[in-house]
């Protein structure tokens, strides 16, 4: 009965999306939107508070934003607000886990690693964890910033969890570096309200768009953001790992 | 193509949703409803002649794709783990307490 | 141009597969292991879609972390879990 019912439902809503998906006047047709009709022809062109029609590599010099990637310029610069709710959120998730979860001091037997496991983690791992730095790094350069590094750092720590059951990552350190990256952060943004009058403005000198010193101030948000992502997810992974609690 | 696909994915999650009786399998309906949905927001900005949007030495600004809903998606992706992690953490204290995954065998009626 | 569309159509019905195979599949690892081919072939889809910033995100997270979770919530050692 209730597989029938939810099975109507389903019909119902995909009748409904189909016929919205396929034409209609809200969303552009699949492969046509246009960049001068939309918000994002001021963002591409990096022209929002002023006019300015040339964006050419290694020669446009101190541009509002002055990062080569697009996406990198809209997260950090002009929607900055959004990622202020997202570290926001993540921050109540790790929360969330370590109150109902970090009540144990023992670790869960973890079984045992075969050997293609033991001695091939042993040569990837260092390359996981210089790729993770360098993509934090170059996050206005090329694909990559401060959520993608970090989550490669995370999963490098984890691989070194499974392949030796022995491992136990110590968590009050990581619990500290994510405090103290988070305050950072928050404490940036707010001496950007006594320079320009907004938070989280880039108040830096804006170099040459392409150079490695570009993009004021940037590069070292998505450093703080970088290593507060993956001291949470560390710190998340550490808790599932952790042995059940005799709970009343 | 791919819009068709996400929509489809959106309707499999939610119908997975519905109708399962394991807790397990709900949680993992609710994430591929988020796969879905996180596709179905790129494929409104895609341009078909588009680029990348990475400014190198060789290409025009005026030829990107989208990079708005890519940002957005970003931040929405992270967030789909961090409410995974806590929905899990849930339904392993229920497994404790109760010693099954089943929703109709905790406590209550039975259809 | 011709490759371009055979490979977005290759990877929408590799999509739909796997979400009909999560929904019909009666043992949960598989339906796991289901869920973490199905992230990839998204960040397959998403570098088809011209957006490698997204589909880096959605590799790490969603092929590495999340199925650990689900594995680990699931398995454990001295338990008797609840095998279907």
């Amino acid at each position: 009965m209730k597989n029938i019912l939810a099975l109507l439902l389903i019909a119902v809503l995909a009748f409904l999306t189909m016929t919205y998906v396929v034409d209609n006047n809200l969303i552009p047709e699949y492969g046509e939107a246009r960049l001068d009709q939309t918000v994002s022809g001021a963002y591409v062109t990096q022209s929002v508070t002023e006019k300015n029609n040339d964006v050419s590599f290694g020669r446009s010099d101190n541009l509002e934003t002055g990062s080569a990637n697009a996406v990198t310029s809209i997260v950090l610069e002009y929607r900055a607000f959004d990622t202020l709710g997202e570290v926001t959120v993540l921050f109540i998730a790790a929360l969330g886990v370590s109150l109902l979860l970090g009540s144990s001091e023992n670790f869960a037997k973890r079984p045992k690693s075969g050997f293609i496991l033991k001695v091939g983690s042993k040569i990837i791992l260092p390359i996981v964890i210089i790729v993770g730095v360098y993509i934090i790094t170059h996050g206005h350069l090329s694909p990559g910033g401060g959520f993608q590094g970090g989550a490669m750092i995370a999963a490098a720590l984890l691989l070194m969890a499974i392949s030796d059951p022995q491992f136990i990552p110590s968590i009050k350190q990581f619990k500290l570096l994510e405090g103290l990256s988070g305050t950072i952060f928050i404490i940036l943004g707010l001496v950007g309200i006594s320079v320009s009058g907004y938070f989280l403005s880039n108040y830096m000198d804006t170099g040459i768009i392409g150079t490695l010193t570009s993009a004021g101030i940037i590069p070292i948000l998505y450093m703080f953001i970088g290593l507060k992502v993956g001291s949470e997810l560390i710190s998340i992974i550490t808790d599932f790992l952790r042995e059940e609690a005799e709970c009343d | 193509m791919i819009n068709i696909a996400a929509v489809v994915l959106i309707l499999l999650g939610l119908y997975s949703l519905l109708t399962t009786q394991h807790i397990i399998k709900m949680i993992v309906g609710l994430n591929v409803f988020e796969v879905g949905l996180n596709l179905f927001i790129i494929t409104i900005g895609y341009r078909s002649n588009g680029i990348v949007p990475i400014l190198t030495r060789t290409n025009n600004v005026q030829d990107f794709v989208d990079p708005l809903p890519q940002a957005i998606v970003l931040t929405s992706i992270v967030i789909g783990f961090g409410l995974t992690a806590v929905a899990l953490v849930v339904a392993k204290k229920i497994h404790k307490t109760y010693g099954t995954y089943l929703i109709n065998e905790i406590g209550g009626k039975v259809e | 141009m011709d490759l371009m569309n055979y490979l977005e159509i290759v990877a929408s019905l590799l999509l739909i597969v796997f979400g009909v195979l999560i929904v019909m599949s009666k043992s949960i690892v598989k339906t796991i292991i289901y869920l973490s081919a199905l992230s990839m072939i998204a960040a397959l889809a998403y570098v088809l879609l011209k957006a490698p910033d997204v589909a880096l995100t959605e590799v790490v997270i969603g092929s590495g972390l999340i199925t650990f979770l689900f594995l680990f919530t699931y398995k454990r050692q001295k338990k008797v879990g609840d095998q279907e």
